[in-house]
């Protein structure tokens, strides 16, 4: 019981933060604070990935003489993939928050909700 | 040369549109003829590569000259081939249409930014069609998605952004889902190749491990291919996107969604894993009776056109998922028939509501009234593509609809055969809301639309792609056994019967 909380921490600190994102995509009604959420929801996948990679007694994937295992270095290549693609998802959605509180003069989702309501 | 044509057909969309917001003035200024050059040499691409996989059976590209499983594997089937014509061909289409469709509704500083959009787009959707690799499916699922989410932005009103916001919030969910699922089925497995986790996934079916990886990318892809219940980003999308990215959006987008998932159900997962662990495709298949008739419902109760066009894609999908999931030969090759359907009509029918709007002004029902008359060759496009969808007898939509329902018959589904026939039903009476208006304007009250001068004055011609698209659909009706060949050939191979 021990060993399986333990000796998993960093998945269940992944399955934690994952929930946390989730949870703040969904509750937060500041258009901001939902951005983090899903920053926050895809670092917990990110961290996942690396978790993934360790190989007991590995040590980083470089190239030197004295290395005898190397943890599993094609997780931390998608990963970097990954992370590019979430640092642009970011950027999209920035921008369209910037051009939302100029057109509404707001970025809290039921201020938004009430103008539509009363038309442009 | 044509060996390289597979990453030509993905790279040169993508240079070109990192090319046009970066360029100087005179590039920009044509940023259409770019757009309409990259399409065109995307269609050129995707036919010599259709025909050589057509006669060959498989044409495969390895990146770097890496062998597979170890390198990044291009592969086009019979069913890639068939994707691949229909995502060049409606990119073509719609380059032509929003040479007069696009400054009526987009400024036109603007305009090398929505192009660059659209080759992305088409760029990342050729991408998942052709990839064998699923993290490599990923990443072009995440390019697809960014284009999309700045295309549905630019749309002319401020609801457009809360659209592409939401849809940013969704389709972000879905893709980290989906990164997920592939990231379990690597610890399961130890490859990304589609074709090697084919093999080595039998022998550990049973492991929760590879559940949870099937069930996070089912849940993901079923958000990106808009499946009821998680269609909600859909119809906002669709509605308030200019009506060029509807158009491409509608025909494309969603199709490559459902190719996505039809790769991941029948390419990566064999059909047994759906019978000895979960019951996914039963599963699928009650969802999308529901997406029929929920769609076709909601599409009813609409009076703004292209909100109605955008609930009809969600009773399409509907249609397209549960002909796949009923796995047998005639409910796949009906499936695939009726992606073809749609996308061709769909995108004709969103052209038509644009043109409608550039010309007249018209963006609800009511303000169709008479425009049958004034603009006949739009409304005749709009009524046989109508038809074309609903399944009338001589368009290639009889002849999807007829497939899956037969596939339905044969596995013995008499539930699922009465939903398809019901849905036809409904998507006749909305369609009919669409048409009536068109052609008999005497009944109810009028629309107040007032005819709208649009910056460049479109001309009649703005609509020839559309009715290039219903004339293709119908034609392929009366020749039906030449797409219905090509799709019984890629159901064959889905379902490993060849």
């Amino acid at each position: 019981m021990l060993e399986t909380i333990a000796g998993k921490y960093n998945y269940w600190i992944y399955i934690c933060l994952m929930m946390a994102g989730f949870y703040a995509i969904i509750a937060k009604g500041n258009l901001i604070k939902k951005i983090i959420g899903i920053n926050i929801f895809q670092s917990a996948v990110f961290l996942f990935y690396i978790s993934i990679s360790k190989v007991p007694g590995g040590t980083a994937p470089i190239l030197f003489d004295k290395a005898g295992l190397y943890d599993n270095p094609l997780p931390h290549v998608l990963i970097l993939t990954a992370i590019v693609v979430s640092v642009s998802t970011t950027a999209v959605a920035l921008a369209m928050v910037i051009r939302i509180f100029k057109e509404y003069g707001t970025m809290e989702e039921d201020r938004i909700l009430a103008a539509r309501k009363e038309g442009p | 040369m044509t060996q390289h044509f597979p990453a030509l057909l993905v790279v040169l969309p993508m240079l070109a549109a990192a090319l046009l917001p970066f360029s100087p003035g005179p590039l920009r200024r044509a940023s259409w003829a770019v757009a309409l050059v990259s399409a065109m040499v995307s269609m050129a691409l995707a036919s010599v590569l259709a025909f050589e996989t057509f006669s060959s059976g498989q044409v495969s590209y390895w990146f770097g000259g890496w062998a597979p499983p170890r390198g990044i594997e291009y592969v086009i089937d019979p069913l890639g081939a068939l994707m691949l014509l229909l995502v060049a061909l409606i990119t073509l289409a719609v380059t032509v249409y929003s040479r007069q469709a696009a400054p009526a509704e987009v400024p036109a500083e603007r305009l090398p930014y929505l192009y660059a959009g659209m080759l992305l787009f088409s760029s990342g959707l050729t991408g998942m069609v052709i990839t064998g690799d699923i993290f490599n499916l990923y990443v072009f699922i995440e390019i697809t998605s960014l284009a999309s989410y700045a295309l549905v932005a630019a749309g002319r009103r401020r609801e457009a952004l809360l659209a592409g916001y939401n849809y940013l919030i969704l389709g972000t969910i879905a893709a980290t889902f989906i990164l997920l699922g592939i990231g379990y089925l690597y610890t399961a497995t130890g490859t990304l190749n589609m074709a090697d986790l084919r093999e080595r996934l039998p022998q550990v079916y049973q492991t929760s491990t590879v559940l949870t990886a099937f069930a996070f990318l089912m849940v993901g892809l079923s958000i990106k291919t808009a499946l009821f219940p998680l269609h909600i980003w859909l119809p906002d999308a669709y509605t308030h996107a200019p009506s060029p990215v509807s158009a491409l959006m509608a025909a494309t987008g969603t199709k490559v969604g459902i190719y996505a998932m039809i790769r991941v159900i029948f390419t990566i997962f064999k059909p047994e894993f759906n019978l000895s662990t979960v019951p996914m495709t039963a599963i699928l298949a009650l969802l999308s009776c529901a997406a029929i008739i929920y769609g076709a419902l909601m599409a009813i109760a609409q009076q703004n056109i292209k909100r109605m066009l955008a609930y009809s894609s969600v009773s399409q999908i509907g249609y397209i998922i549960l002909g796949a999931v009923i796995a047998n030969q005639s409910g796949m090759t009906g499936s695939l028939l009726h992606m073809i359907n749609h996308a061709l009509m769909k995108a004709a029918l969103f052209m038509c509501a644009g043109f409608f709007f550039m010309r007249a002004g018209a963006e609800k029902l009511a303000d169709l009234r008479g425009l049958g008359r004034r603009m006949p060759l739009a409304a005749a496009a709009l009524t046989a593509a109508a038809c074309s969808i609903t399944g009338i007898p001589l368009t290639i939509g009889f002849i999807s609809k007829w497939h899956i329902a037969l596939g339905a018959v044969e596995a013995g589904l008499w539930p699922a055969v009465v939903v398809i026939l019901a849905g036809s039903g409904l998507t006749a009476v909305y369609f009919w809301k669409l048409i009536e208006p068109l052609y008999f304007p005497d009944h109810g009250e009028a629309g107040e639309a007032a005819p709208r001068a649009a910056a460049e004055p479109a001309t009649g011609w703005a609509i020839l792609p559309a009715a290039v698209l219903a004339a293709l659909g119908v034609a392929l009706g009366f020749a039906a056994h030449l797409p219905a060949l090509g799709a019984g050939k890629a159901a064959a191979l889905l379902l490993g019967k060849l």
